[in-house]
């Protein structure tokens, strides 16, 4: 399998990019990127960037989807044009996207507290806009905050996280090139209770090595939780002082 | 998708109350498979396997084509898997829907990129000749669990099939007719096979999930395992969250199921054996 010529881990315990192993890439969350979704987020985890918009919770598309005690979730995976190079060009429809489409709707649908929205549709619109590695796990905690933003009513956050395994040591968050070369899983998990909701795994690796990559998996989630609920506190303080400000200068204009 | 009609809330009820006491409607215990048949058909790699009243042929054939430039060594082995309105009223052929793309992906994650077969025995000829070996699945009857049955089905014929023995002197390619010698058996690394948990709220996950136990759980787990204690492919999304430790001891029956369904395949391939000439000389 490792065909490239590239060093996983080097004698002084660095990976590819000079993170450690159980280094994440540098994270950043945006809340409300895009104009006229009820919520949106965009989510760069290295060089992967996902950006996904939330619609509804509205009237289903198609009526005979509804459901007459909880809401629909659909959702929709793209990958632009240029994300990954010449290599990879995926079209719409293509099977990997359904599945992660697939594994996205399901690992929500027990997380939204869809019984409050009955009869209606939320609708997730993903968009990678660059990746280089781990779409799922980025689409994930996009989504997660991009249903925040939204307003829509979650049990925990959900966040993700990709674990790979070179030889004994097991890596958190792989790159593009880790990902390909090493043996990995895909975790996402409920941080408050550590519960984990999606775990997928492709590629051969034995029992022994995997509870250990489980577990790191979901202290390494509790963790991306703490960084995205900052970014939340810190957007909603934002709206809550500029609202304020606003009835501040409404009562002065009223004396 | 033609949309199924849930069950009725009684039907519900009765199956939730069993499960609690540790029973199930078809008598098994949580953690008991359903009993697993293999037909083997009139030619090598021709393979039904029935799992209850899920049903699933597995055919495989072989023919020589060209290799991509970029792997002059490398056979193929392409699988169709497409489940047609044969197994059930829900599926229409031509279109597919979220649980059928999961478990097609699925077979192809566990048999393909598991490197199950040895694709560089597939090479005769370096950039010139390799077999190809096609895997046709017919989905005949859907009572729960496709995908397992489809696993066991897809291994079970390409542990049964042979391709003709060829011989190469020099650039010159001679294929033996089985009459003439006895054909080959494929080069398979392991023999990975898929096991599908289902969980209920509250209660312990149980093995082999008939049709109305998938549409009333609250999530499926399939583990890829083979018998050399390793995981191959593991899929759980969404459904009920479990804990670490939930998973990790569905990992470990799992670990002991599949090697008795491994025992089960290769006791089966011996019997036909038996009863088989496959040897001309």
């Amino acid at each position: 399998m490792s065909s490239s010529r590239l060093e996983i881990l080097n004698d002084g315990g660095l990976r590819h990019d000079a993170r450690r192993p159980y280094e994440l890439r540098s994270t950043s969350f945006e809340l409300s990127t895009h104009p006229s979704a009820e919520g949106s987020s965009t989510v760069t985890q290295g060089l992967t960037t996902v950006q996904v918009s939330i619609f509804g919770p509205r009237e289903p598309r198609q009526r005979s989807n509804a459901s007459h005690d909880r809401a629909i979730l659909s959702v929709e995976v793209g990958v632009v044009p240029w994300a990954q190079g010449a290599g990879g060009k995926r079209v719409r429809g293509d099977k990997r996207l359904q599945e992660i489409g697939a594994s996205i709707r399901q690992t929500f649908e027990p997380v939204i507290m869809t019984h409050l929205y009955p009869r209606s549709e939320i609708a997730i619109d993903v968009q990678v806009l660059s990746a280089d590695g781990g779409i799922l796990p980025t689409s994930i905690n996009a989504v997660t905050l991009a249903l925040i933003s939204a307003g829509i009513s979650l049990l925990d956050y959900v966040t993700s996280i990709s674990i790979g395994l070179h030889l004994t040591q097991p890596l958190l968050d792989l790159s593009q090139p880790e990902e390909s070369d090493l043996p990995n899983m895909v975790v996402a998990s409920l941080p408050t209770s550590g519960k984990i909701t999606l775990a997928q795994m492709e590629t051969r690796l034995h029992v022994d090595r995997f509870e250990e990559m489980l577990n790191l998996g979901v202290e390494a989630c509790k963790v991306l939780k703490n960084e995205m609920e900052l970014v939340v506190k810190d957007k909603t303080r934002k709206i809550v002082d500029r609202m304020e400000i606003k009835s501040g200068a409404a009562m002065i204009v009223d004396e | 998708m033609v949309r199924e009609i849930d069950p009725p809330t009684i039907q519900k009820d009765f199956l939730l109350a069993a499960l609690a006491e540790g029973k199930r409607l078809d008598g098994r215990i949580p953690l008991e498979q359903r009993k697993v048949e293999y037909i083997f058909g009139e030619e090598l790699g021709t393979v039904e396997c029935r799992l209850g009243k899920t049903a699933v042929l597995a055919q495989v054939s072989a023919s020589i084509v060209k290799p991509r430039d970029d792997r002059p060594y490398e056979g193929f082995l392409l699988i169709n898997s497409e489940i047609g309105p044969m197994a059930s009223s829900v599926y229409e052929s031509g279109r597919s829907s979220d649980s059928e793309i999961l478990i097609t992906r699925l077979l192809e994650k566990s048999i393909r990129r598991t490197e199950a077969i040895d694709r560089e025995a597939l090479c005769i000829l370096a950039g010139e000749k390799v077999w190809q070996l096609r895997l046709t699945l017919h989905f005949l009857s859907d009572s729960g669990n496709l995908l397992d049955c489809a696993s066991m089905a897809s291994m079970a014929a390409l542990r049964h099939f042979r391709k003709p023995e060829v011989e190469v002197i020099g650039d010159e390619v001679i294929i033996h007719s089985p009459e003439e010698r006895a054909p080959v058996p494929l080069a398979i690394h392991h023999t990975p096979l898929c096991l599908t948990f289902a969980y209920f709220e509250n209660l312990p996950p149980i093995l082999d999930p008939t049709h109305l136990e998938t549409t009333l759980c609250s999530g499926t787990l399939t583990v890829t395992m083979n018998a050399q204690r390793e995981i191959c492919v593991l899929s759980k999304a969404g459904g009920t969250p479990l804990a670490a430790e939930e998973i990790m001891g569905v990992v470990t029956v799992g670990v002991e199921r599949v090697r008795e369904m491994v025992k089960g395949i290769e006791e089966a391939l011996d019997t036909d054996k038996e009863g088989r000439v496959v040897e001309v000389r």
